[in-house]
């Protein structure tokens, strides 16, 4: 037994400092991408998450090429983009693919460029993969201050606005007419988004940081019908998912080829893939089940009329 | 499968009586209030949208207690109607008061229910979540979990027949089922004035005589001016106090016998219309003084006819409060 989960968790793992960083950031940042997903499912805005999430690509890049870290280039980008995705329409259910799909197409191409001039005119080597692909190992541990504190702006924004942000998901009509303030609360819940999405981007990589936000969400809805469990669900899928691929990735130093490393955010994108197939009959069961207890329901009431 | 239902609506009465609330009529209620219980005034309101008048000089009342429909057929008005009076909408001129104030949406006293809302299936909210939402939505916080809560919560899912699936996902809901659940939401706060949009669009024939009875009982029961979206009035003939026409984003109100006459409605439509009472029902179809083009004007309401003649006995139980015991 302890053997086998000697092989599994090779010795060292947890005395490594890299490690230590990346089970803690990349934690975090799988909690508040979980608890702030769990909405951007809700509310339909999974292209503007992922467009953040692209668009993170730009700042990043940029960040390189001025010489200060990504994390920087990420966030300041992404609540840029999100500004921006506000004045030109993501309100409206039908502008807002619009709005997205132009602010997304206008940061990718800045971003071509401070990727081309990066890998040109700087001696920042592997830029391009960083940005794109993340970098959970080798996180500054003197930037941990700083994602904790993101982190937990994001996750008050998202807590604070809980019932406003259920209600607006549900009709924004019916939100205005309960006295919710719809643009202020859709605004500030644009910007936690923002904040998710560019931690995120850090730890996985820019590219994939949509699987982080979305995936444990859209997992979490299928797997119960309250609300507060979901985002409680999702936040512990994406944890989960992050802890085993930097464990995993931390083994893959012994795998073919050896001697390197396998990416730790193809892991975790991969395990939350897995964990989303895993549910989808689940959620299929717990659907049935309320199909029998409405046929039960039936049957008892035609006993009783009878 | 009827028997149980018809077992809730009964039921609703008796909750209400074991709650303790005195069953008044909408008449004796207007008359102890008198006419300053003003609950809505709408007023001159005109609303311009791409130089096109979508509301035109639109003015009535609505007193505490009293249930009004609001008539027209699609595109008349009625939601254009309706949105300017939540605040939705800002009207190009004209005032809108609720309770004697101007823009009081905030303060709980407006209870709204949209036509319907498209949820995905997968959306993870139950009926009573949505129920409780309708009383703290707007507040701040995750909200801890109070027994008095949720105790409110139960009793109002009770008081709309919903308890049955309190516990389901609202996207997996019927259409009755998801009106009844957004009645719950929007009377849980007590409010005094409810606005419903076209509540009983898409609904077979029996919950659409239900949720009627039920806001009838609730309307009386609790003094709520209701003020309801339909495009076929019959169904709410019966418990209407005072009706809205709308055509053509101009209004007319008063009582069914003063509005829904053949000179009032010809000068609403600016055509020539006739209204034809028939076994306690009416029909407004274009007069044959109308050019052939216009006769397309009001085709659907002389469809629905036989349905609705169907199920007349029902509705006129329902309002003599005993509980319909079956039907054909």
């Amino acid at each position: 037994m302890t053997h086998l989960l000697r092989s599994i968790v090779e010795p060292g793992f947890l005395g490594n400092q890299p490690v230590r960083v990346a089970l803690l950031v990349g934690g975090l940042v799988a909690v508040v991408s979980g608890i702030v997903g769990t909405f951007t499912v809700l509310r339909g805005q999974a292209f503007a998450g992922h467009a953040l999430a692209d668009v993170g690509a730009t700042g990043g890049s940029g960040a390189f090429l001025v010489g200060i870290n990504p994390l920087f280039g990420f966030v300041g980008i992404g609540i840029a983009a999100a500004g921006v995705m506000e004045l030109i329409g993501i309100r409206r259910p039908r502008g807002r693919d619009l709005a997205t799909g132009i602010v997304l197409g206008a940061g990718l191409g800045l971003a071509a460029l401070f990727l081309y001039l990066d890998a040109t005119f700087s001696n920042t080597t592997g830029a391009t993969i960083t940005v794109l692909f993340g970098s959970m190992f080798v996180i500054s541990s003197s930037l941990v201050p700083m994602i904790a504190a993101l982190s937990l702006l994001a996750l008050a924004v998202v807590l604070v606005l809980y019932r406003q942000l259920l209600l607006s998901s549900v009709s924004s009509d019916l939100a205005f007419a309960r006295g919710v303030p719809v643009r202020l609360t859709g605004v500030l819940y644009l910007l936690a988004l923002a904040v998710a999405v560019s931690l995120s981007a850090l730890t996985i990589g820019a590219i994939l940081s949509t699987a982080l936000l979305v995936g444990p969400a859209a997992t979490a809805l299928r797997l119960t019908a309250r609300p507060g469990m979901a985002m409680i669900l999702s936040a512990l899928i994406g944890l989960a998912a992050t802890w085993l691929g930097v464990l995993l990735s931390f083994d893959s130093f012994y795998w073919p080829p050896r001697q390197h490393g396998w990416p730790v955010s193809f892991f975790v994108v991969s395990l939350i893939f897995v964990f989303y197939l895993m549910a989808q009959p689940l959620g299929r069961r717990s659907g049935s089940r309320t199909e029998t207890s409405g046929n039960r329901a039936g049957r008892t009431a035609c006993s009783r009329a009878s | 499968m009827t028997q149980p239902k018809l077992a809730e609506v009964a039921g609703v009465t008796e909750v209400a009586e074991v709650a303790g609330m005195s069953e008044v009529t909408g008449t004796d209620a207007n008359m102890l209030a008198g006419t300053d219980a003003e609950m809505l005034a709408v007023d001159g309101v005109t609303v311009r949208l791409a130089g096109r008048d979508v509301l035109q000089d639109v003015r009535f009342a609505i007193r505490r207690g009293e249930f009004v429909g609001l008539i027209g057929s699609n595109g008349a008005g009625k939601t254009t109607l309706l949105r300017v009076i939540l605040g939705l909408q800002v009207p190009t001129a004209g005032t809108v008061r609720i309770a004697g104030r101007l823009r009081a949406r905030r303060t709980g006293l407006v209870g709204y229910v949209p036509q319907k809302i498209l949820l995905d299936p997968d959306m993870p909210l139950r009926a009573r979540d949505l129920v409780g939402l309708g009383l703290d939505g707007h507040r701040l916080g995750i909200g801890l979990p109070s027994r008095s809560r949720r105790n409110l919560v139960e009793e109002m899912l009770r008081a709309v027949g919903a308890e049955r699936f309190a516990d389901e996902r609202v996207g997996n809901l019927s259409g009755g089922e998801q009106q009844r659940v957004l009645i719950a939401h929007a009377l849980i706060s007590s409010p005094a004035l409810l606005l419903l949009d076209e509540p009983l669009a898409n609904l077979d024939i029996r919950s659409e005589q239900e949720i009627v009875a039920l806001l009838s009982r609730f309307s009386r029961e609790q003094q709520i001016a209701v003020l309801i979206s339909a495009h076929e009035m019959n169904p709410l003939l019966p418990v209407m106090d005072r009706v809205v026409y709308m055509a053509a984003g101009k209004a007319a109100s008063g009582t069914t016998a003063e509005v829904v006459r053949p000179d009032v409605l010809s000068t609403l439509y600016g055509q020539h219309v006739d209204v034809i009472h028939v076994h306690d029902r009416i029909l407004v179809v274009a007069g044959r003084g109308g050019e052939p083009g216009t006769a397309h004007e009001e085709p659907d309401v002389a469809h629905e006819e036989p349905d609705v003649a169907h199920e007349e006995p029902d509705v006129a139980h329902e309002e003599t409060g005993t509980a319909p015991v079956g039907s054909a």
